[in-house]
């Protein structure tokens, strides 16, 4: 009976351990934070970020893939949200009067998102993976702004023939050209980005899809396809060396990236009423960026703290006023010293450890 | 083209166990020059299915550029190598590595940050087949084979008693202990030649002699040729079959270890000649 009861501890510990305790952080967080919400324990203003962190989290994890996991420092992720999140605005617009089911409609835009920020990561990650280190980064930069530039001259409308779609990179032409007929919509206004989107995001959705980017992450890292990507992190010589494809295992790295990218950003797309492309510009690329190296490269739950942490520190930070900028960077540089100081460092692990001992006495 | 070939014998005749079998390395008049300098030339040697063979020479004299040819680190501007009767011409490292020539490296390439259980795994990678999609659902398929994996990368930890280390950061084993990893990893791909490029070296004459008999129990385990480069001539000498001396990019002798101990250019070259030497 005791043995029994010895083993089912022992399980609980084992699934409390690494990624077991992962999700289960993450459900617990997402059960609490729906309800205070629905007691209206929340700030407005709070209340309102739930979507944006699951996003967040979303896209710091996915871009540890690219950054931590297969090592190569990406500066465009916020091109493939971008892709993403406009993909699933269209989506979601098009379809608003075939599904009125807001859930299946969401479902349907997150997935078309993700796929065509994949055909993009595709397109993308050819080229720029034959380059490395800070080429790649630059170049992963251009394109990253290309798009962004690309998508704020996009005009795309529905009517009853279907969708009409006109490029204006050249900057002469207008809502016009669309040649909507009577009772046609326009979805996507150029410069004017998306407009009148209905919010169909939602809380829960953002927590599926955080499980759904830890599941296809960790899953990945703990299979062979993990274990070929790491090893060109950490040796790529020795890695052809031992019959791994570089090229393919890179571009499967950088492309899943890229997907799940924009899984997260059609969620965002879908959590405003009006977005602009410009929204995701290089800054939006390195805010993701700084997730992930504050929570450590190659860390998944690193990444979910810091991207959660990071989102909401600014609200908390409205009674600087003015000077909340300068307070947000001053954590961020408090926080990169204190993680990276070897002193800080072993008394954490001495306070561990003596911790421990005393559980263990007692 | 295998038919066209002069019959070679390794370095200088294939040993007792292997007369009469397919070499599983043939090169013929290999080599490669950076910018008009002829880094290798004319490298020709055959190597017996479960030979121990030695390629030695003094430093600089193009060891390490040969074992980057064979397994196309670099691309041979000459000659051609067949492995196990197959042209190597069009392959790159990854499908050498694939058509079976496994390698250590001179300055340990260990997958640093990965643990040396996954280190062997990864080397794995060609001999198993679950796709992505079926990883990431975690399907009975998947278990089956990881299982299969860790089966088969523990068993090869034990040929070195190293199962206690499967946990442990590579990076942070001692340095003999990440020489062992890289052979294991080396093996791991099931390779019929396994070149390891100085193998003891850093390493105590009793480790050393360790070494010598695992390499040997490697041999006679998997029934695969070994061809190693190494400075270490107590190891050479008791463990090699048949041995190639390389100096200045060419190979100035080949034998058994006795011919080459007693051969007069590999006296000169590796002591200079006998008018400067101290009485070799």
């Amino acid at each position: 009976m005791e043995q029994k009861k010895k083993s089912t501890s022992g399980r609980m510990k084992k699934l409390l351990r690494g990624d077991g305790l992962t999700y289960f952080a993450v459900t617990a967080a997402f059960l609490v934070m729906t309800l205070l919400n629905q007691n209206g324990m929340l700030k407005r203003s709070v209340a309102g970020l739930l979507v944006p962190i699951c996003c967040y989290m979303s896209l710091a994890v996915s871009l540890n893939l690219t950054v931590g996991i297969l090592g190569e420092l990406s500066l465009g992720h916020a091109g493939f949200m971008c892709v993403g999140a406009f993909s699933a605005v269209v989506v979601s617009g098009y379809f608003s009067e075939l599904v009125p089911n807001p859930a299946f409609r969401l479902a349907a835009a997150m997935i078309a998102g993700a796929v065509c920020a994949a055909v993009i990561g595709v397109l993308v990650g050819m080229p720029v993976l034959k380059l490395h280190g800070d080429y790649l980064a630059i170049v992963t930069l251009a394109f990253g702004q290309i798009i962004k530039e690309v998508v704020g001259c996009l005009f795309v409308g529905y009517d009853s023939k279907g969708m009409h779609m006109v490029l204006n990179l050249r900057g002469g032409k207008t809502l016009e050209d669309l040649h909507l007929q009577e009772g046609g919509t326009a979805i996507i206004k150029g410069a004017q980005g998306a407009v009148g989107t209905e919010t169909i995001a939602t809380f829960t959705a953002g927590f599926v899809l955080v499980i759904l980017t830890l599941v296809v992450v960790l899953n990945l890292m703990h299979s062979r396809h993990g274990r070929a990507i790491m090893a060109l992190r950490d040796n790529l010589v020795a890695a052809e060396s031992v019959g791994i494809n570089t090229t393919r295992y890179k571009l499967k790295a950088f492309v899943l990236s890229a997907a799940l990218a924009g899984a997260a950003g059609a969620l965002y797309g879908l959590n405003y009423s009006s977005l602009q492309s410009a929204k995701f510009d290089f800054n939006t690329s390195i805010l993701i960026l700084v997730f992930v190296v504050l929570g450590g490269l190659g860390n998944i739950r690193g990444s979910l703290i810091s991207a959660a942490a990071l989102t909401v520190l600014p609200e908390l930070l409205r009674e600087f006023d003015q000077y909340w900028k300068l307070v947000y960077a001053l954590v961020l540089i408090a926080v990169m010293l204190a993680s990276n100081n070897q002193h800080v460092k072993s008394t954490v692990d001495r306070l561990r450890s003596r911790f421990r001992l005393k559980k263990e006495a007692a | 083209m295998h038919t066209n070939l002069i019959p070679m014998q390794s370095p200088n005749m294939l040993p007792e166990h292997d007369k009469g079998k397919d070499p599983v390395l043939e090169c013929v008049n290999l080599g490669i020059s950076f910018g008009g300098l002829a880094a290798v030339e004319d490298f020709s040697i055959a190597i017996g299915p479960t030979e121990i063979s030695g390629l030695i020479g003094p430093n600089g004299a193009g060891k390490t550029t040969v074992f980057n040819l064979l397994t196309k680190v670099y691309q041979p501007t000459k000659g051609t190598t067949l492995l196990n009767g197959r042209d190597t011409h069009s392959m790159t490292t990854e499908q050498v590595s694939r058509a079976g020539i496994a390698r250590t490296f001179q300055n340990i390439r260990l997958f640093e940050n990965m643990t040396v259980e996954d280190n062997i795994k990864a080397a794995m990678n060609g001999h198993m087949n679950c796709g992505m999609l079926r990883s990431i659902l975690r399907t009975p398929s998947f278990y089956k084979e990881e299982k299969l994996a860790h089966n088969n990368a523990m068993e090869l930890l034990s040929l070195f008693n190293m199962e206690q280390y499967a946990d442990t950061k590579a990076g942070a084993l001692a340095y003999g202990d990440q020489r062992r990893v890289e052979i294991l990893r080396a093996l791991a791909t099931k390779p019929s030649l396994l070149l390891l490029d100085e193998p003891a070296a850093g390493m105590n004459p009793s480790e050393t002699a360790e070494l010598t008999e695992s390499i040997r129990r490697i041999r006679d385990t998997f029934h695969i040729a070994v061809l190693l480069i190494e400075h270490d001539m107590n190891l050479v000498m008791n463990l090699c079959e048949g041995l190639a001396v390389l100096n200045f990019g060419r190979i100035i002798a080949k034998g058994t270890p006795q011919e080459i101990q007693e051969n007069p250019a590999v006296i000169e070259a590796y002591l200079g000649s006998k008018k400067s030497g101290k009485g070799a």
